[in-house]
């Protein structure tokens, strides 16, 4: 095998490994304590267009490209009764979680403040009912409604009756502030 | 007489494992009775057979010391004349003896059947990745009585027991009693248990249904009507409220902070529905699915870090502060 | 030149074999004729079959060792209860791939890789028919094979069994793309097996010596075609299934949501109408292996051949109404149950036909006790087991309790190392001088047949006991006080001995290959054609094509065996027979040499690997793959002296 040929075999199974391996870590033990949204404190987490934002935490990119986070965050969507107002991402009672609005913040570490805090007009607050890692697991699944986790970690469907088309097929929706109009 | 020497022996080798809790030999209910008629019958036949086949495998080597119908000869074509009624005979045994163990089988199958065909008792279970919620449905919907991971049942009793699954495919196995059924998501199957000695038993998921399915298993309770009865209403009775400080505690984290998103401790505002029913926990022989005997230390372990005993299943490591386990497991204890 | 010249024209003298054309001067023209290009991209163009079968063998064994090693660590992880060794998502990964890998990686393989080496050589032909389809098949295996092992290393290796039931395997509970790898080396390996089987298939039909006969033909060659029968009818069905489930994972279709109308038991229909022909499509031609071992070394004829042809036959066709015995804990209506119990018992009766033959053989002649005989000895004394557990196992009642415990893991084990990995052996034994020229060292023979005898009883006799005392399959620890820890460290004990065992025949096999005793022109005195080319053979095979008349040509005409002439010389010609009487039919070309099966299986490969990222995989790697086969197809300019029959 000539040099080039090895070498550039090798960049590409490096590459391969590196992004296989985060899609398909399995967690099991989140850590246990102090996530980035501490009990006592609420950060802001909320900017205004013109603030800059704060770089993401380093512990987003561990839930939100990976598969077996995405797939708990389902499940704890189902179980936690999420879709008793938001849908399977359509919203009702709750807000659209499948479109590109946030009005609280489309970033995955803005979902766990909105879950954790709760939200005016009845998201309730979830801190201390769920774990930080549970959380995160469910704003990771949060991100897929609206197209926004690659494509390869999320699974097309749930073994349920299905009204939406499948999440590998789901079109990317750009992020934007919600009108304040809008609920 | 060989014959009965011969099935004794195999059927004492066998039975001398079977003084487990989990073994299909134990023929503790109708069902693994008729299990160990069929077997030994099965057994006593098939050993017959293979006897037959390796004494003819050793004659027929042992017999090359002649000379036989070989190339050397130019006789390999021939065949000597024993050898056409030889195939005769044993195309006749073969035959006969499968035709006597299928229609021993199915005859054993209608008895199967036929068992508990007018239960007594209604129960439904429901697999979960990786518990059993159970649920005895009685004629009276107000006595009906949801518990997790254990099954009691009164002897001599014919029981029926819906099977359903909330994910994947698991199996439903308490092998002293019975054979097992498939819990199928999207399908409705059922087994029924008829047990026919009192004692404690152990089942198992037999359908491998993900990472934790090795420590999916299930306590069984054999006793007689009226102990049975008395567990029944023992049940049904909501927990009793916390009465030292301690217990106070440990039920106030349990109903306001992360466990009672999950569980439901009857009488108390903790009622989720979608984690093991916990009104009645410390009645129990064992925790999380069969995987730890009850005692305070493993509920201490177990409580303060599932994820180390069972990795992957989704009863999450809270991280609770020392104070706050100590509390909860003064007041789990008290859920007789 | 039109058609009237051509008539008119003096006739072309074409090179043939013949009276006039014999000796080292046509050997020397069939060698230049039936040779490979020179290098590497002549290694990767060969379609000739001995190549092929060689490294369809040397793949399958390295994936068996590759197996064997994973079955080692879970063994060390069941030795003791409550064991810590193997985490609980790596053991449903290494039982996943156990199970894969020897399946689907090693068992068919090897078999197809025997057959496709050794049916031209028996029937007298030089080639199997579509060479560069069998090329193709090898190319397609191998990338399959990578792709799910170089997926294990990486950590994205499947976990959700061999079987992978839905919903496990799907969409929600299947996290992440290891099982969309597994679904799709499914695929691969499915196509390969069918390609492989279509072209012995036709070979054998059609490419027969002259006067080879079905009645005539050798007990193997008649397990082939069974089994490439039962591959094509088999396979479509897992591919489907598995289609079906990269479908469900990739593009949210509900085949298996039972919310959505949807079934979890289609999958399980359809991979068990695939699953249990597939253990006779093994089994199948390790009794062609034991039939023509035991006719060798008993020194005569397979006593009742017509009664030993039917028993494949009639196995064949009945394994495929035998599939439900897998899922009669599913709750399907019990009177169904009682047809597949009569079925799955009665479909022994024609293997005990088998059995019954050759202890006849073995009875009516000399037997000599060389290594691959006692391998049959062995499988005889193993095999007999399994089935008769197979026989308690397709009772209802007895199923119900023993499913999915230990006791099947032993039931199948027995049937398939004691079925199929035994008469493996000793037919690697008994061919290897066929292959390479060289003896295999008697002794080591005999002390690995000893060693992977008494280790496999070890190993898998007390997974009975484990079974009946409770212990249900895929688990990767146990309780402690349940009566599982004997049996089990027995077993692990056991396994320890067969892999010392495996590894020194495959140091065997190594270095008989230098070092061995150089093996004669028929080293044990075989009666098949095979046994009339050198050692190994040319690469034409036979010089000229034998003239067949009875079933055991080498004992009855020897040395003058009649011979058919006329063939080409200077371009690859074989001869098509009738199907039922092998007259003389047609001369048909054979393939040359090509690079385009390579690539094609490359294009194919590259094409289902993406599309188990995205759908559009399929419609654009379509086009490399379309360009790949229309080079291959590419119709080669007529001959200007193209003769179309025999004159």
């Amino acid at each position: 095998m000539s040099s080039l040929y090895r070498n550039s075999l090798a960049l590409l199974l490096a590459v391969a490994a590196l992004s296989a391996c985060e899609r398909e870590e399995r967690q099991s033990r989140g850590k246990p304590l102090g996530e980035t949204v501490p009990a006592s404190v609420s950060p802001d987490t909320i900017f205004p267009q013109t603030g800059k934002l704060p770089p993401l935490h380093p512990r987003a990119a561990a839930y939100e490209r990976n598969a077996s986070a995405i797939a708990e965050g389902q499940r704890l969507y189902s179980w936690m009764n999420c879709a008793g107002c938001h849908s399977h991402g359509g919203g009702g009672m709750g807000v659209a979680l499948m479109d590109g609005k946030w009005r609280y913040g489309g970033r995955i570490d803005q979902i766990v403040a909105s879950i954790a805090e709760g939200r005016p007009n009845g998201m309730p607050a979830w801190r201390d009912r769920l774990t930080e890692q549970q959380m995160w697991q469910i704003a990771a699944y949060v991100r897929t409604l609206s197209g926004q986790a690659p494509k390869d970690a999320v699974s097309a469907r749930t073994d349920e009756m299905s009204g939406t088309p499948p999440a590998t097929q789901t079109r990317r929706e750009p992020t934007r502030p919600a009108d304040s109009d809008q609920q | 007489m060989n014959r009965r020497i011969a099935a004794v022996a195999i059927a004492g080798a066998l039975l001398a494992s079977c003084n487990g809790v989990q073994n299909v030999m134990g023929g503790d209910g109708a069902e693994s009775a008729n299990f160990i008629r069929l077997f030994t019958l099965f057994m006593v036949l098939c050993t017959i057979m293979y006897l037959i086949v390796v004494a003819a495998l050793l004659a027929a080597l042992w017999r090359r010391r002649r000379s036989g119908l070989t190339v050397d000869d130019r006789r390999h074509h021939q065949i000597s004349p024993i050898v056409r009624p030889a195939l005769i005979a044993w195309t006749a045994l073969v035959v006969t003896g499968l035709t006597v163990l299928t229609v021993a089988s199915f005859f054993i199958d209608r008895s199967n059947a036929a068992t508990a065909s007018k239960p007594a008792i209604h129960m439904t279970v429901t697999a979960n990745q990786w518990w059993w919620d159970v649920e005895y449905n009685l004629p009276d919907v107000s006595k009906t009585l949801r518990t997790a991971n254990e099954i009691h049942l009164p002897v001599n009793v014919p029981v029926h027991v819906t099977l359903k699954s909330n994910d994947v495919i698991h199996s439903f196995w308490i092998p002293n009693l019975a054979g097992k059924q498939d819990l199928i998501p999207g399908r409705l199957t059922d087994v029924l248990l008829l047990a026919r000695k009192t004692g404690l038993y152990r089942g198992q998921c037999a359908e491998f249904c993900g990472v934790q399915h090795a420590q999916m298993a299930l306590d069984v309770t054999v006793e007689s009507k009226r102990d049975f009865e008395r567990w029944y209403s023992a049940q049904l009775a909501t927990a009793k409220p916390p009465a030292t400080p301690l217990q106070r505690a440990g039920y106030r984290y349990f109903t306001t902070r992360e466990c009672a998103a999950c569980h439901n401790i009857s009488g108390t505002p903790a009622s989720g529905q979608v984690a093991p029913d916990l009104t009645h926990l410390a009645s129990r022989r064992s925790i999380a699915a069969g995987a730890l005997p009850m005692n305070k230390g493993n509920l201490y372990g177990w409580v303060a870090d599932p994820q180390s005993q069972k990795p992957g299943n989704h009863m999450p490591t809270v991280g609770l502060e020392p104070n706050e386990l100590h509390g909860l497991i003064a007041y789990l204890e008290t859920l007789k | 030149m039109n058609a009237a010249e051509k008539a008119k024209a003096p006739p072309i003298k074409v090179p043939r074999d013949g009276p006039r054309l014999t000796g080292d001067a046509l050997k020397a023209k069939l060698a230049k004729t039936w040779g490979n290009p020179p290098g590497f991209v002549g290694w990767l163009s060969s379609v000739d079959h001995k190549d092929i079968g060689r490294r369809y063998i040397v793949t399958a064994l390295t994936f068996l060792a590759l197996g064997g090693v994973l079955a080692l660590v879970m063994r060390l992880q069941l030795s003791k209860p409550d064991n810590d060794l193997v985490g609980a998502a790596r053991f449903s990964e290494l039982f996943t791939m156990h199970g894969t890998t020897m399946m689907f990686l090693f068992a068919v393989p090897v078999m197809q890789g025997l057959q496709i080496y050794l049916t031209p050589l028996m029937i007298g032909t030089r080639n199997t028919a579509f060479p560069r389809l069998n090329a193709f098949s090898y190319w397609t295996y191998l990338a399959g094979g990578c792709l799910l092992w170089v997926a294990f290393v990486l950590n994205i290796g499947p976990d959700i069994g061999w079987f992978a039931y839905p919903p496990l395997s799907g969409p929600q509970y299947g996290v992440g793309k290891r099982t969309d790898i597994w679904a799709q080396m499914v695929t691969f390996t499915e196509v390969a097996a069918l390609a492989a089987a279509v072209s012995l298939t036709a070979t054998i039909l059609k490419q027969r010596a002259p006067g080879m006969t079905l009645a005539r033909m050798p007990l193997f060659v008649w397990a082939t075609l069974v089994t490439s029968l039962m591959i094509i009818f088999s396979m479509p069905s897992v591919a489907l299934a598995s289609g079906l489930l990269l479908s469900d994972r990739l593009v949210g279709t509900h085949f298996y949501n039972p919310a959505e109308r949807g079934d979890a038991l289609l999958w399980q229909h359809l991979f068990w109408f695939f699953g249990h022909p597939e253990v006779y499509i093994i089994f199948l031609p390790a009794t062609g292996f034991v039939s023509e071992i035991v006719a060798t070394f008993s020194r005569r004829t397979i006593v009742h051949y017509p009664i030993v042809v039917l028993a494949l036959v009639g196995t064949g066709i009945l394994a495929f109404g035998l599939w439900v015995h897998h899922m009669f804990a599913t709750g399907l209506p019990r009177i169904g149950y009682s047809f597949y119990t009569a079925a799955s018992i009665a479909v022994s009766v024609p293997t005990g036909l088998q059995i019954f033959c050759w202890i006849a053989t073995l009875w009516e002649g000399r037997p000599r006790l060389d290594v691959p005989l006692l391998y049959v000895i062995g499988f005889i004394i193993t095999f007999v087991i399994g089935g008769l557990t197979g026989v308690m196992i397709a009772a209802v009642p007895l199923d119900l309790q023993l499913h999915d415990t230990y006791f099947i893991v032993a039931h199948f084990h027995y049937v398939l190392i004691g079925g199929a990995v035994f008469p493996l052996l000793g037919a690697i034994t008994y061919w290897y001088p066929k292959f390479t020229g060289t003896m295999m060292s008697d002794r080591f023979g005999k002390i690995s047949f000893w060693m992977i005898f008494l280790g496999f009883q070890l190993a898998f006799f007390p997974m009975h006991i484990a079974g009946i005392n409770g212990m249900p399959r895929r688990v990767y620890t146990y309780p402690a006080g349940m009566g599982l820890e004997l049996p089990n460290l027995l077993s692990s004990i056991g396994s320890m001995i067969v892999a010392a065992a495996v590894l020194l025949f495959v140091v065997n096999m190594v270095k008989s290959y230098s070092f061995g005793r150089k093996a004669e022109a028929n080293p044990w005195g075989g009666s098949s054609l095979e046994w009339d080319t050198a050692c190994p053979p040319e690469r034409y095979n036979f010089a000229h094509i034998p003239v067949v008349e009875s079933r055991t040509p080498l004992w009855d005409a020897g040395e003058k065996m009649p011979v058919a002439h006329g063939l080409r010389v200077e371009d690859r010609e074989v001869l098509l027979t009738t199907v039922m009487s092998a007259e003389p039919d047609v001369r048909e070309p054979s393939a040359e040499p090509s690079i385009w099966p390579f690539v094609s299986a490359v294009a194919v490969s590259i094409m289902f690997i993406c599309s188990i990222f995205s759908p559009w995989a399929v419609l654009i790697g379509a086009v490399p793959a379309t360009v790949a086969l229309i080079a291959w197809f590419w119709p080669k300019s007529p001959e200007p002296d193209a003769e179309p029959t025999i004159s």
